[in-house]
């Protein structure tokens, strides 16, 4: 079934496209040089957070942290690998995405714990960075019950990540 | 100011945990092949990040972005309630939730702020606290999207046998996120008190 979604979905947003009168190929070409520049904007944050990241895995501190915590973590599904991509998710976009990758490298990313990494990472966002933007934007200087509520949300993101897995991919 | 406390700690764990473990040598190695995997790992995801950049701005272009935010209205009528009949506000709100749908975060941004502004202008009109307002924005931190592209070209990186075999376990998971949120939001509107 998943096979099927991406073709035809390309196909239906250009189909679409044609049917309208849009010119596609002029929109597309200026659409690939927009992704062009996201690439160079996540970059450099990228290359910081994978070459530290790299070098706390290579002293074996992220393996003894991971071991420790791991009993804890057991019982909601949510393997211990995944654990620093959860802290850093709601402050750091490319670090969470550095992060979720170094955890799909390392595990595979067919494995259980690759693929609850990945759905992580694709089921949540950089929340206090949202927070950030929007209450500066119209001058809230009370965000009240924010915080905790898109926090809730995450920690629901994380642990329903590692349920839908497992049920879902066994 | 965070970020650079967190790589200042990441740094003071490898140092530490080097000495002590005695694989300086590793840690010095991985200076450099972390560089290495960076530059990889963009190089690998770029196509796939400009592939769908190109086919969301033909969605934008044809209008189809407009259909789905169309789609959406009675939903954010059920969310927010008498402001989500107001024109102006529903229709930045269906623009922004069809953007984040569609993972066109440069148009998401944009949209939800115009609805951020429209519902704040609302709440000071009737003299209300903004529920709304942190309703909208507690929606956008917890991410619902269609196809997680970047994720998917991670995956394929490292060879995934079907890197978008992880959609269903995405939308279950976005689904029950976002639904906490909005009850959270929700709830919090009743009980909580301003000091």
């Amino acid at each position: 079934m998943t096979n099927y979604i991406v073709p035809v979905l390309i196909f239906f947003i250009l189909a679409h496209g044609v049917a309208t009168g849009t010119n596609i190929y002029s929109a597309l070409l200026d659409g690939a040089k927009q992704g062009l520049l996201v690439a160079r904007d996540i970059f450099p944050a990228v290359l910081i957070m994978l070459t530290v990241i790299a070098m706390v895995r290579a002293s074996g501190a992220i393996d003894l942290i991971s071991n420790s915590l791991a009993p804890v973590l057991a019982p909601l599904g949510v393997p211990a690998e995944c654990l620093p991509l959860a802290l850093l998710r709601p402050f750091s976009g490319s670090g969470a995405l550095s992060v979720g990758s170094e955890v799909i490298a390392q595990t595979g990313p067919d494995s259980t714990a690759g693929r609850i990494a990945a759905v992580m990472l694709g089921s949540s966002e950089t929340s206090f960075y949202t927070i950030a933007v929007y209450s500066a934007y119209i001058k809230m200087k009370n965000t009240r019950y924010i915080v905790p509520a898109a926090l809730g949300a995450d920690v629901a993101a994380f642990v329903a990540s590692a349920t839908a897995v497992r049920l879902l991919m066994g | 100011m965070l970020m650079s406390r967190v790589l200042a700690v990441l740094l003071l764990l490898a140092v530490v945990f080097g000495a002590m473990t005695g694989r300086m040598a590793d840690v010095a190695l991985a200076a450099v092949s972390g560089t290495q995997q960076a530059v990889e790992l963009i190089l690998s995801i770029v196509g796939t990040i400009c592939l769908w950049s190109a086919l969301m701005e033909v969605m934008n272009r044809s209008g189809l972005a407009a259909k789905v935010a169309r789609a959406l209205r009675p939903i954010i009528v059920l969310l927010f309630g008498k402001y989500g009949r107001d024109e102006q506000a529903a229709e930045a709100i269906s623009q922004n939730m069809a953007a984040n749908l569609l993972g066109l975060g440069s148009a998401a941004t944009p949209a939800g702020l115009r609805a951020a502004k429209r519902l704040d202008e609302l709440a000071r009109r009737d003299g209300v606290p903004p529920d709304s307002v942190l309703l909208l924005i507690v929606i956008n931190t917890a991410s619902v999207q269609l196809l997680p592209t970047t994720v998917a070209a991670v995956r394929a990186t490292y060879g995934s046998q079907n890197p978008y075999d992880i959609l269903p376990a995405v939308w279950v998971a976005s689904i029950i996120s976002v639904a906490v949120g909005i009850f959270l939001a929700k709830t919090f509107k009743r009980v909580w008190r301003d000091k």
